[in-house]
């Protein structure tokens, strides 16, 4: 691990503004994901701004009858919280699918949201990738794709975001409400949060240097039927190869987000619209400008088949 | 790079060391304070051999920065025996003999009395799945559950009134 210097942050906006003001410097939440990535040096802070003491680890119901999750809740508290469990099962589905109860106990809502892919080449600091080093080239494109993106992706980097959560929260269309340096404060919808590679693939959201999340707040309940379907080459330890995050109502209507296959969690709302007429028809327009490997091919029809077994969960419940 | 002066609780005692911001937890408690039944098996979270509680909560040490213990409490392995008398887990995995080479053994214990504390009672299927963040390379899981769920048996018969 590259040397650094620890400071705990005591409020939220000082918190941001130590980050933004030293250059290099990042937050440490759960570290779960961060630690990691610094034993690889592949994350090299030269500061780290602890934000655990922060006090955001509430889950509040909001005027208009949702939740706000607190930045801090950990993964096993937001997936144990009985009003999740009753209203948003499809985000304690993700959550559980996910990690070990070591991990889960320590990670953080907002954490989760920010870790960083898993593709190999990303990994391997002997290998090219434009996301661990701009301009250096991508070493995932002609080379071992199977993981990889199929739709959303550049000619400089076809890396997926790994999460879970982050899947449920964009069918839940929630919002990520931070702080910035200057202690001014914005609300960004999920689908504006994660950003496609595009030619600055070292991005992986639009948030500013030493903007901090506090919170994530999910709309009420919509009712339905929740699932969470994650497809992946073994039951545990492994990241999806596709999986579908569905609330699906009485009617047939519903709406799916998916996991495993772009730079972001991918949700088409004009595919959506398409739900009653079953889950091919869903996804021949959710992925009509996909772009995938040979090695990945394989992932669009698998989007199809986790959709319709979530359809028909929906259907039997 | 300054040293950071950490203060802690460490299985019921007062602790004080130095330290250098990158010293992990698990690092902490093997070479500050030579408590050395924690185990690194992978270093990034996977294996589970470094499990301790921390402020009641079952972590991976290895992805703790000692600086996040200061003022914080600790449980360890060495935490389980009371007074020179096996925890009834430590017992059961030797009667069972839940261990072949033992390097996961600390992680698997201290997890499974974090489950028991949680359930006395749980199910196989609960007990695998509380369990699934540590990995045996020798036992092929079997007699851990079984000691784990006898274990458990034994807790609730001892908490049935006289």
């Amino acid at each position: 691990m590259k040397p650094f210097t620890y400071e705990r942050a005591k409020t939220p906006a000082e918190a941001a503004a130590a980050v933004a003001r030293q250059p290099g410097a990042k937050f440490l939440a759960g570290g779960t994901n961060l630690l990691d990535l610094m034993k690889l040096e592949i994350e090299t802070p030269r500061h780290l701004v602890d934000v655990q003491d922060l006090k955001l680890d509430r889950i509040e119901p909001t005027t208009d009858g949702g939740l706000r999750i607190g930045a801090l809740v950990t993964n096993t508290a937001l997936a144990a919280d009985t009003r999740v469990r009753r209203d948003y099962g499809v985000l304690t589905r993700a959550i559980v699918a996910g990690a070990s109860g070591q991990l889960r106990n320590k990670a953080t809502t907002a954490g989760n949201l920010l870790q960083r892919t898993r593709c190999p080449y990303f990994y391997d600091p002997n290998m090219p990738c434009n996301k661990r080093k701009p301009g250096s080239g991508c070493a995932a494109i002609g080379g071992y794709s199977r993981q990889l993106a199929v739709i959303g992706s550049s000619d400089q980097c076809i890396a997926t975001y790994p999460g879970d959560m982050a899947v449920a929260m964009r069918v839940l269309d929630a919002t990520v409400e931070t702080v910035k340096a200057d202690g001014t404060t914005r609300a960004i919808p999920i689908a504006d949060f994660h950003r496609l590679p595009g030619d600055k693939p070292h991005l992986d959201n639009n948030l500013e240097a030493g903007e901090l999340i506090t919170a994530v707040t999910v709309p009420r309940p919509l009712g339905g039927t929740h699932h969470y379907e994650k497809v992946r080459d073994r039951a545990s330890y492994a990241f999806a190869l596709v999986s579908v995050a569905a609330v699906i109502q009485k009617d047939g209507s519903g709406r799916a987000a998916f996991g495993g296959v772009a730079h972001k969690p991918w949700r088409v709302e004009a595919a959506d619209a398409l739900m009653t007429q079953g889950a091919a028809a869903v996804t021949a327009r959710a992925f009509a400008n996909a772009r995938p490997t040979e090695d990945n091919a394989f992932k669009i029809p698998l989007a199809t088949r986790a959709l319709a077994a979530t359809i028909a969960e929906g259907k039997s419940a | 790079m300054s040293k950071q002066h950490i203060r802690a609780t460490v299985n019921g005692d007062a602790v004080d060391f130095l330290c250098e911001p990158t010293t992990s937890l698990l690092n902490a408690l093997r070479d500050e304070l030579r408590l050395t039944g924690s185990k690194e098996g992978c270093g990034s979270g996977d294996c589970g051999a470094c499990s301790v509680m921390l402020d009641d909560k079952l972590v991976c040490s290895c992805l703790v920065l000692a600086p996040e213990i200061d003022g914080r409490r600790v449980e360890t392995i060495e935490g389980l025996a009371q007074d020179g008398q096996l925890h009834p887990l430590q017992r059961k995995f030797l009667e069972h003999g839940a261990l072949q080479c033992g390097f996961c053994t600390p992680g698997v214990l201290v997890a499974a009395k974090a489950l028991l504390e949680r359930n006395v009672d749980p199910t196989e299927e609960e007990t695998r799945y509380w369990l699934a963040g540590n990995l045996c390379r020798c036992t092929g899981y079997d007699k851990i559950i079984r000691a784990v769920l006898d274990t458990a048996a034994e807790l609730r018969q001892e908490r049935l009134p006289a």
